[in-house]
């Protein structure tokens, strides 16, 4: 077993919180297992889900996890307010409270906000642009299943071996062997490395897609908003995650190789790895915050009933943004003492970023002038989100100041101002999405009402829990701590953000009951363009049968449905049905996935030999790859004919 | 004044609510205040951003809300309008322009000598950053203080910055902005108080277990009482010696120490071949008592008021 984890160490021991989670994961694992077996599903489980390369299915389990994700980030938040919600409460251990709020901030970022984009991405983009699937579609399913063997390696961390400590941002030198020589970082370091491999995948395969699969006549402008935006994003995507990569791996070289590339005791350099982190880092910001703009986008135009205003200089305005971002890294360390020539020059190219994003601002509120503004659900979230981001983005410029920024940096005033640019930006966003998306996936409306709970609740409880951080940062409260003094002025602000929390969690309670009686009680009977949209996917059924088009739509125009039904053109001619060529399912992909958490627990554990021996399995699963001739197959005539007719009546 | 009105009116509204000041609104030295002004110009110009895109918003939301008068309302396709468009394009790069002047005017003018004081000679301080405390080392007056730094009014302070381990951030609100301090480097800081008092000092950047507790007090005092100060300290404080330097080091929470003599004569963790001091199995072990109770985690800390072997200068609560 080497210098690696000894066995007695495996389980983490001790914590009656973390004891309770084992029980309750131990629990939870038992009913499903049992759940799966007592009503027969098994084979269901494997044909429907884990092997399909179904681009709408790999969607829904992408939001699913994401959704799960929520709850456990969102648990690790509220840990963190009530910790601190008065001076030297002990309800959480140091330890335990940067083990919180690593996990937290990683899985906000890259298991919540990621997964939620890229599913809906995956759901909505073939749609939008009028194809039957992506472009790779089992190398989707791949990527699939690496985030989530990445997501479940980060996760079980806290119940076996120790959980990361050492931030998000996971900075060296505290995050080298030297000073947290546990195992817990080393989770980091391999669980983000196999969900980063699949995001890669991901990025490539939307490229691809998007410039290759497009339907007849929709020319790169005039896709959607939100296409456009996902299809920056994910050339940001393969510019930044690469840089990524390399950093995990030298991470992962000094943690469980011994190499010095980070170090300080054997002559590495620890800024190193803050250049690298934040080259990927802030990149990563516009990957999640790009996609939600074009959801804004979209849901604006169809709820104004008004296509979407200053269509190019939209466009211009992502190509910018995606350009600066990859320009303004050094923003998050002016502190380290780089000069002030270089601080003038990093200021300057991220106060621009300022100008392409309120452009943006302007043309939605020029969107909605002059409309008939429906104020649905996904409505509310995306108009909330113009003040609220309007906030985030003005503290953003404060903060881009290199010299105002010696004063706010690392302080609650920075967690206050990124909060109010991702929460909005990111899970505004996907709630939008979801309310107006939800019956496409599923063929049901999530119910409005308690929909409106779920928005006020949230806002309310968004708006208590970060406004008053403003305030603590310029009273002098460095991020992370994990109990203070008394006297120092801080204590109501606390308090009221602590609140705030409950009420936040309340509305994500009432987004979780939402979904859960629309799935019980909501009527089926919902059309396939529910409102009247403006786009591809609405041409199509709500829930969209497994091949999208029976006959792959011609466009004509930006908004290409809203255009054909002004001509009526959204009928479908029978004559004209041919047999629609389909990807087969695989297990590959799933099989992969099994043996990368297999290899990363042994790279987590330091046990070289097994981690070896069961990376083999790799090749085993690529060989397999090799010699696979499934072309796919046809799904026939009848078939389509008869899927067609039972939402459109007779042809 | 004027033009701050609003602003300054809106904070010290916020401030009365809360009960208590801002630390950063309260500047007691030259580049503190010249951060300060910065950031009320930034606040003025940003609350101008956020009133027109607020009423632009609560207008048009409010005029193109959906009603039951207007249900049958189908709005005119719009292609957008370049002049427009121009507008709100040539706006915000007007405000970044005008935020980006007294930015790099100020990021210059805080990395020098406070203005005012270029005659005066600066002192130098040494700031040794280690798990979980900060050691202050004079070198001119050949004396040590850990967790806080007694300082003279009026005077320029170079504080050169650097660590003996992780990396810390250094901050005092009230005297300026922070920098960090890394081993195996240094970074310098000018900071200067211009009258008598305590300020808080805080690391920012997490650094482990004590991060939490990782504060300091700046003590400003008027040159006559620094010196009674150093003389009192020549003649009742002990000397440091190189085995209670490495005793300090050990990561750990101490209260206030003062010291004869600094650990500079042993090590300058700046320098870039400085050892790094190393305590790996601590950091494991520790780590292993997590779950075994917060009593006995706390007691791997030594409590924060210890006077073992140091002068001390009162307790901190």
């Amino acid at each position: 077993m080497g210098n690696g984890i000894k066995f007695s160490e495996i389980l983490v021991t001790g914590d009656p919180l973390i004891l309770a989670s084992q029980i309750a994961i131990l629990l939870t694992s038992i009913a499903i297992v049992a759940g799966l077996t007592y009503f027969n599903k098994w084979s269901w489980l494997w044909r429907e889900w884990l092997t399909t390369v179904d681009h709408k299915k790999i969607g829904i389990m992408y939001i699913i996890a994401g959704v799960v994700m929520f709850f456990r980030g969102g648990m690790d938040g509220l840990m963190m307010r009530a910790q601190t919600s008065q001076p030297g409460l002990e309800i959480l251990s140091s330890q335990h409270y940067n083990e919180v709020f690593t996990a937290h901030g990683v899985i906000m970022i890259l298991f919540m906000a990621m997964p939620l984009l890229i599913g809906l991405m995956n759901v909505i983009i073939p749609l939008q642009i009028g194809a039957r699937d992506v472009a790779f579609p089992q190398l989707n399913a791949l990527s699939f299943w690496l985030f989530f063997s990445g997501a479940m390696l980060f996760n079980i961390a806290f119940v076996i071996g120790g959980a990361p400590d050492a931030g998000w941002t996971s900075y060296f030198p505290l995050a080298g062997k030297e000073f947290t020589p546990n195992v817990g970082n080393n989770y980091y370091a391999i669980s983000l490395q196999i969900a980063g491999i699949g995001t890669l995948m991901s990025g490539i395969n939307f490229i691809v897609t998007i410039l290759k699969m497009r339907t007849k006549g929709m020319t790169l402008m005039r896709m959607p908003m939100f296409t456009w935006t996902s299809f920056i994003a994910s050339i940001i995507i393969v510019a930044a995650f690469p840089i990524f990569t390399v950093a995990l791996g030298y991470m992962a070289l000094d943690r469980i190789f011994g190499t010095h590339i980070f170090t300080i005791s054997g002559g590495g350099e620890p800024m190193h790895w803050a250049n690298l982190f934040w080259l990927w880092g802030h990149p990563e910001v516009y990957i999640v915050a790009l996609p939600a703009f074009g959801i804004f986008s979209e849901i604006i135009a169809t709820h104004s009933r008004k296509n979407l205003y200053g269509y190019s200089s939209m466009v211009i305005s992502i190509v910018g943004i995606a350009i600066l971002s990859m320009l303004v890294w050094v923003h998050h360390f002016y502190t380290m003492g780089s000069g002030p020539v270089v601080n003038s020059v990093f200021s300057i190219t991220t106060m621009l970023i300022a100008v392409p994003t309120g452009m943006k601002i302007f043309n939605w509120l020029f969107t909605m002038r002059k409309g008939r503004i429906q104020m649905t659900n996904a409505m509310l979230w995306s108009l909330a989100f113009i003040p609220t981001f309007t906030i985030g983005g003005v503290t953003g410029v404060m903060l881009a100041m290199a010299a105002a920024d010696y004063q706010y940096h690392n302080t609650m005033f920075l967690v206050a101002h990124f909060h109010y640019v991702l929460i909005p930006g990111v899970v505004f966003a996907v709630f939008a999405a979801l309310y107006y998306w939800w019956p496409k996936m599923f063929g049901f409306t999530l119910n409005e009402k308690i929909g409106r709970w779920h928005f006020w609740l949230f806002n309310i409880g968004f708006n208590m829990t970060f406004m008053p951080m403003f305030f603590l940062g310029l009273k002098g409260m460095s991020r992370r701590m994990f109990t203070y003094q008394e006297g120092l002025g801080w204590e109501p602000l606390l308090l009221v953000s602590f609140a705030g929390s409950l009420i936040l969690a309340a509305g994500f309670a009432a987004f979780c009951y939402n979904i859960y009686w629309s799935f019980r009680y909501a009527s089926r009977d919902v059309s396939n363009d529910p409102w009247d949209g403006r786009t591809l996917e609405w041409a199509t059924a709500s829930p969209v049968q497994h091949y999208n088009f029976a006959k792959l739509p011609e466009v004509t125009g930006i908004d290409a449905y809203w255009k054909m039904k002004k001509e009526g053109t959204t009928g479908l001619i029978k004559e004209e049905i041919e047999p629609v060529h389909m990807p087969s399912n695989s297990g590959i992909p799933f099989f992969m996935g099994v043996v990368f958490t297999i290899v990363g627990l042994f790279l987590v554990f330091e046990w070289l030999i097994p981690a070896l021996i069961a990376s083999f399995l790799i090749f085993v699963g690529l060989i397999m790859r090799s010699f696979d001739y499934d072309d796919g197959y046809y799904v026939g005539v009848d078939e389509v004919t008869k899927t067609e007719q039972s939402w459109r009546g007779d042809l | 004044m004027k033009k701050y009105f609003l602003p300054l009116f809106l904070l010290s509204l916020v401030m009365f609510l809360t009960g208590c000041e801002m630390v950063v609104f309260q500047p007691e030295g030259p580049q503190a205040r010249s951060i300060l002004e910065l950031i009320n110009f930034s606040i003025v110009m940003m609350l101008f951003v956020i009133v027109v895109v607020f009423a632009l918003f609560i207008y048009i939301v409010w005029k193109y809300r959906e009603t039951a008068k207007n249900k049958d309302y189908e709005p005119e396709e719009e292609k957008g309008s370049i002049a427009l468009e121009i507008t709100w394009t040539v706006i915000p790069l007007l405000i970044v322009i005008a935020l980006t002047i007294p930015t790099v005017l100020v990021t210059f003018a805080v990395e020098d000598v406070p203005k005012g004081y270029e005659d005066k000679e600066p002192i130098t301080i040494h700031v040794t950053a280690a798990d979980w405390k900060w050691i202050f080392s004079y070198p001119e007056e050949d004396i040590q203080t850990v967790n806080y730094v007694n300082i003279p009014i009026e005077t320029p302070i170079l504080f050169k910055l650097t660590s003996a381990s992780t990396m810390q951030s250094f901050w005092v609100p009230q005297l300026g902005g922070q920098k960090y301090a890394m081993a195996n480097m240094e970074n310098e800081l000018y900071l200067l108080a211009e009258r008598p008092g305590t300020f808080m000092g805080r690391n920012t950047n997490f650094n482990g277990q004590g991060y939490a507790y990782m504060d300091f007090d700046v003590v400003a005092k008027t040159e006559a009482d620094y010196e009674k100060w150093v003389q009192d300290v020549k003649q009742t404080a002990p000397t440091l010696t190189e085995e209670k330097y490495m005793h300090i080091l050990y990561p750990g929470v101490v209260g206030r120490m003062t010291f004869n003599e600094t650990h500079l004569q042993w090590v300058n963790h700046a320098d870039h071949d400085a050892q790094i001091f190393l305590h790996q199995e601590t950091y494991r072990n520790y780590y292993h008592t997590k779950g075994e109770g917060y009593e006995r985690e706390y007691n791997t800390i030594e409590p924060r008021s210890s006077e073992e072997g140091g002068h001390n200068h009162g307790k901190r609560d």
